[in-house]
């Protein structure tokens, strides 16, 4: 029982390190970056190529992993987001949506449509029993990754100046371009955390989800569900969402497999049924 | 001085219509080739590309006098895409056959049109057992789900095993394997609980737990093959691997394109299939060795198998009724038999399905490759759905 847990908050925490890069623009930025996955998969083929076709050790890929996207995301936020934040939600998605497509054929056509392998060291393979409970090593680690940037988000965005001055220009842009705060600048380091993020999220999941040129859409819907579940306005809403999302898919599944795939979709809709701003958001 | 220049015009226009009759019957044959050359299928399009241009290259590029020319065509895998690219094939480039179909959909979606137009379709791929009822123009070089499952189970019961469970993706090939197994193995007196996993399912976590919980003396997986290896990995993570339950699976599960990828978590995997680039036979040495060379090293997998055979089929098929097309030729490309690669192969003249050895393998390290390597065979299967069918009239 408790293994199924475990396995649970596992997923959880993979989907919401998959996830948070879209809490944070769509909740702080108010942009629907329906591309995020394609940065999430950016990160997958770092890992990927590199520990696969040059031998770099997994551990060692993981922070290209996240600088790769964050990088590109920097590139694309200058040259092409930016021009979209004051335009209406629907440009932004048709927008993000072509953007996806993009990513997906450029991928094909450079790497293959085949699913890309990632090495994971042996000493992460695996399985440990503790206090009777079967659990993965790999799974642990993951957990451990993102609990720890969990913590550290959130540290981030509400004791830090960069934190405060990021939530002002969210609130009102002019007023904190007014009190000199360099909005620009602000919206871009965000959106390249996000995307590198998201890339970091890519290659920890290679390894359980797998990895192929459509992973953009194929987990499109995952993000939106912790988003809209979790709510946008903070970090925490989103990973209790996802923690809850996690649990109750992998349990859905192990106790009644039959309707198993239909479960994070019911409480989805149950949720949004009671509380449509998301589960912990307060209402605006 | 009129009644000259008509002459003259008359004449010309003559010598110009005899000059286009000709031009007709020097004409080469066209076989439109129909595969998913890009997106999620794209692998299964590049191994029957690559397998049809190797035969031609081998047998030459004229059958019966005349020229033989491939016009591919790339249906990205999506059915109504593949039916307007059939019915163009057949309307303004006047193919002989169709070929190719990756993919189940795809191939239904094409089965009416072939109908009408009595255009031969030779399925290379598609593994659903419906598919040759739907046309009487349709003849299959691959294999059919139920053909490869049967004999596994008729194994896996003879190795003494008494409770299985399955494991298989919730879509048409995944419940032709899931009752094909349950049923061969009940008959042989052994016990089966069905579990059955959504197709777009990132985690297996929960469902290899149950299988963990239940103790299954084997464990009998379909899955895609792109989702294989991570299905394997999983297993292996969870220690299924050391906890007594065999591995059983579908032979597109440990696929040759991507066998290797997959390390050594596949080792030990025990498929059932009707190819395998291991086969020990010196045809299949040579198949291999030439299709490596004529692609940078990429390992012919089943459905390279299927498309070279497809091709045989056709060439022979056209040699029988010298160069004809339509009902003649799906009449000749009955009852052919011959020994291919993958070892003696044939069409089943009432069901216009394909005949072949099944093969029992298993994954191991061969000169530093994963490969499935052969070790037990049943000869002559024919697709056990029909036969049942043919069997209770």
């Amino acid at each position: 029982m408790l293994t199924i847990l475990f396995d649970g908050i596992a997923y959880g925490m993979l989907l919401f390190v998959l996830a948070c890069g879209l809490a944070v623009t769509l909740g702080l930025m108010n942009f629907v970056n329906l591309a995020h996955g394609a940065f999430a998969m950016a990160g997958g083929y770092v890992t990927s190529i590199l520990t696969m076709r040059m031998g770099v050790p997994f551990l060692a890929t993981l922070p290209i992993a996240f600088a790769a996207p964050a990088l590109l995301g920097l590139v694309l936020e200058r040259t092409l987001y930016r021009h979209l934040y004051s335009r209406s939600h629907l440009d932004q998605v048709l927008f993000c949506i072509g953007l996806v497509f993009m990513a997906v054929a450029a991928v094909d056509y450079t790497m293959g449509s085949q699913q890309q392998f990632v090495a994971i060291p042996a000493w992460l393979q695996g399985r440990v029993e503790v206090l009777g409970i079967q659990m993965g090593v790999y799974r642990s680690f993951i957990i451990l990754v993102c609990g720890v940037l969990a913590l550290a988000l959130q540290l981030v965005l509400t004791r830090t100046r960069f934190g405060s001055r990021l939530r002002a220009a969210v609130d009102d842009p002019r007023v904190a371009r007014g009190l000199g705060i360099n909005v620009g600048a602000i919206f871009a380091v965000t959106f390249a955390v996000g995307s590198g993020l998201a890339g970091f999220g890519g290659a920890l999941g290679a390894e359980l989800l797998g990895l192929d040129p459509t992973f953009p859409l194929k987990f499109m819907i995952y993000f939106l569900i912790v988003v809209t579940v979790g709510g946008t306005t903070s970090i925490t809403g989103p990973f209790l969402a996802s923690l809850l999302l996690g649990v109750a898919d992998v349990a859905g599944k192990y106790y009644v497999p039959g309707f198993g795939a239909f479960v994070i979709y019911t409480l989805m809709i149950a949720v949004l049924v009671v509380r449509p701003q998301g589960l912990f958001a307060r209402a605006r | 001085m009129l009644r000259r220049t008509f002459l003259t015009l008359a004449g010309a226009t003559g010598l110009m219509l005899a000059a286009s009759a000709g031009a007709l019957a020097q004409e080469a044959i066209r076989i439109g080739l129909i595969l998913p050359m890009t997106g999620p299928f794209a692998s299964t399009g590049r191994q029957i590309e690559a397998a049809t241009r190797l035969y031609m290259q081998q047998n030459g590029d004229t059958v019966g006098g005349r020229k033989v020319e491939i016009v591919l065509r790339d249906d990205t895998g999506v059915a109504d895409v593949t039916r307007r690219l059939a019915q163009e094939l057949i309307v303004n480039q006047k193919v002989t056959v169709l070929a190719g179909f990756g993919l189940t959909p795809l191939a239904l979606a094409t089965a009416p049109l072939s109908t009408q137009a009595k255009t031969p379709q030779v399925v290379m791929a598609a593994a659903t057992s419906i598919i040759t009822e739907q046309s009487p123009f349709i003849v299959r070089t691959s294999f059919t789900a139920p053909q490869v499952t049967v004999p596994l189970a008729e194994w896996a019961a003879k190795q003494g095993m008494k409770k299985a469970m399955t494991l298989v993706s919730d879509y048409g090939p995944g419940h032709d394997t899931e009752r094909a197994f349950t049923e061969t193995f009940s008959k042989a007196g052994g016990q089966v609980d069905n579990l059955r996993v959504p197709l777009a399912n990132p985690d297996f976590a929960p469902f290899l737990q149950r299988v963990a919980d239940a103790k299954p003396d084997a464990l009998m997986v379909f899955v895609p093959s792109g989702v294989g290896s991570q299905f394997m990995k999983q297993y292996v993570e969870r220690g299924l691997d050391k906890s007594g339950i065999r591995l059983l699976a579908e032979g597109s599960v440990t696929d040759d394109d991507i066998l290797n990828g997959m390390g050594d978590v596949a080792l030990g995997a025990i498929t059932a299939h009707h190819y395998s680039a291991a086969h020990d036979s010196p045809e299949n040495k040579t198949f291999v060795d030439a299709f490596q060379k004529a692609n940078k090293g990429m390992r012919p997998n089943f459905m390279a198998m299927g498309g070279y055979d497809g091709m045989h089929l056709i060439y022979e098929g056209l040699k029988k009724t010298n160069a004809q097309g339509g009902e003649a030729l799906v009449n000749a490309m009955k009852g052919l038999s011959w020994t291919s690669p993958r070892g003696p192969m044939s069409i089943d003249p009432q069901t216009r399905d394909v005949v072949q050895t099944v093969y029992i393998r298993k994954v191991e390290r061969v000169n530093g490759e994963l490969y499935n390597v052969e070790f037990a065979s049943v000869p002559n299967v024919k697709d056990p759905v029909k036969a049942a069918k043919s069997g209770s009239n």
